[in-house]
């Protein structure tokens, strides 16, 4: 895709294409965050036997824009105690650490905004700025409700990134690189090679590794809806306690930014765990339906899916309480996965 | 159970139960909605529902049961009796119409839809119906006026009423004076 453009462009422009290639995200979230408030509140309707929106358009499709078109016209209201520079930065903050993990997600194996060996660690380390953000945002709001919900989100992060990080090991030990077209590109023979099914290994050392794979990537999938901060791991939102936790003294475009920043990373930790486990671009079926304008259609799909079940978990689940949720991060996840880790290493070295 | 057991039965039943929630959210994502969606599709309601008062003018004989019955004192009645030369006709419940209704006010903001006031109307003329849908911005608007007489039409009932009553004392003043006069004339004779 990069060489595509370039053809277009003389040396000069190069500039302009960077632009537009570190645009594409942006445009991608937009349109994805648009979907996703519309599917979030129909599905939770649903669940609910309800129908939600009925009015904007046919069956509310155009609520979502709607709702923006509001936000827009919304007062930025700051309270007067409040830290103004970190107040207004915060939620730019986590919106960048957010959308600095898209640079490392591969959307096609034509395209992907920075084709780096060290993908999977960068995404880590990078939306860890989140964190930052989260507690500028309920620092600087001089309020304690927003406090409280900082400091949980903080808590939760942080305790939380090591199960991703030592799930993610997991896949990474098997496609042995960290840069996820390679990884990608490893489990492209089909359903069969994805690493959730032990990736392209001989048939012994693949029926052996399974159910490590398959743990890990059920780990991989709960940490991740507790490092987006979606129920049942909503602590740091919990409006029944917190009325809205960071986000709290929020309004307007402010406010939409953070929800835009939460559902980009619902697609960024849904994007990676479909990268690492199931293939991401790559076609379930082999040769038949990949080449680049497939691996879109797939990578989306399969996140998509990854997106809906999270949607489906929290309709579902009530919120967990401090301790249980330290609890499954510390004394559930992390023995697992070391198990894992130690077993897939003994299985791959045999 | 021991402590390892008790670690892998509560991981077992985490599973277990989320599933089990898992299966009933889906199920419901698939089943039609109980929802109506209100302004376009409303519930019937009850039969004997009480919701907003009608009074058919019409048939009020200006009684004033309705308003002796109201605890809250939210319906205000004006009568004016017709002349004798006056025929107000009589009601759908063949009651004879007497008085005149220039007032009927109910006050729909005080009202607390007892129902107390339609059981005593001889003739049914007030009834609780199912519109419930009334609100307003302003809480004056929420008294409504039942009476169809016009002001002129209330003038006129008026100054009939008032010639009438002149009339009626006028003939009064000649009789009594005629009987004055006759009492005055026996006590001469008799004296």
């Amino acid at each position: 895709m990069e060489e595509l453009l370039r053809s277009f462009l003389t040396d000069d422009f190069t500039w302009l294409l960077y632009i537009l290639l570190a645009a594409l995200p942006l445009v991608f979230i937009l349109l994805f965050a648009l979907v996703a408030v519309w599917t979030e509140m129909k599905v939770s309707a649903h669940m609910q036997d309800r129908l939600a929106y009925m009015y904007t358009g046919p069956h509310g499709i155009f609520q979502p824009v709607a709702d923006i078109l509001k936000l827009l016209q919304k007062e930025d209201a700051r309270p007067a105690a409040a830290d103004k520079i970190l107040f207004t930065l915060a939620p730019f903050l986590v919106f960048i650490g957010t959308y600095a993990g898209f640079a490392a997600l591969p959307f096609s194996s034509a395209y992907i905004g920075s084709n780096i060996n060290l993908g999977v660690f960068y995404i880590i380390a990078v939306s860890s700025i989140v964190v930052v953000g989260l507690l500028m945002a309920g620092w600087a709001s001089n309020n304690k409700w927003s406090l409280f919900g900082a400091m949980r989100s903080a808590a939760q992060i942080v305790s939380y990134e090591i199960p991703t990080a030592l799930a993610l090991l997991v896949a990474v030990m098997i496609t042995g690189s960290l840069n996820l077209q390679e990884v990608i590109r490893f489990q492209e023979g089909g359903i069969l090679d994805w690493v959730v099914f032990g990736g392209p290994l001989p048939l012994t050392q693949k029926l052996l590794v399974i159910p490590f794979t398959f743990t890990a990537f059920l780990i991989m999938f709960i940490a991740g809806i507790a490092e987006v901060n979606r129920t049942p791991f909503d602590l740091p939102e919990a409006e029944s306690e917190l009325v809205q936790g960071y986000n709290t003294e929020y309004s307007g475009m402010k406010f939409a930014i953070f929800y835009l920043a939460e559902y980009a990373n619902m697609y960024l930790v849904s994007g990676i765990a479909a990268c690492l486990f199931l293939g991401g671009w790559a076609s379930p079926f082999g040769e038949l339906m990949s080449g680049p304008v497939w691996g879109v259609f797939w990578i989306v799909a399969k996140s998509m899916g990854f997106v809906f079940l999270q949607i489906w978990i929290r309709w579902t689940l009530p919120r967990l309480r401090v301790d249980q949720l330290m609890y499954t991060s510390w004394k559930v996840m992390l023995p697992f996965l070391f198990v894992c880790i130690f077993f897939v290493g003994l299985i791959l070295v045999l | 159970m021991d402590a390892i057991g008790t670690y892998f039965l509560n991981i077992w039943k985490a599973f277990s139960t989320i599933a089990i929630g898992m299966r009933v959210t889906i199920g419901h994502l698939f089943t039609p909605s109980v929802t109506l969606q209100y302004p376009d599709v409303k519930l019937k309601m009850p039969e004997r529902a009480r919701n907003r008062l009608y009074v058919n003018i019409d048939d009020c004989i200006g009684c004033d049961q309705c308003s002796l019955a109201c605890p809250v004192d939210c319906i205000i009645i004006d009568t004016i009796k017709s002349t004798t030369d006056q025929d107000l006709g009589v009601t759908s419940t063949g009651h004879k119409k007497r008085l005149h209704v220039p007032k009927f006010d109910i006050d729909i903001a005080k009202c607390c839809y007892c129902g107390l006031c339609v059981y005593p109307c001889p003739t049914e003329c007030i009834v609780m119906t199912d519109v419930f849908e009334f609100s307003e911005f302003d809480r004056h608007n929420l008294i409504y006026h039942y009476s169809s007489m016009t002001s002129p039409e209330i003038d006129e009932a008026k100054t009939k009423l008032k010639k009438a009553e002149e009339e009626a004392a006028a003939k009064k003043a000649v009789a009594a004076a005629a009987a004055e006069k006759q009492k005055s004339d026996q006590s001469k004779q008799g004296s």
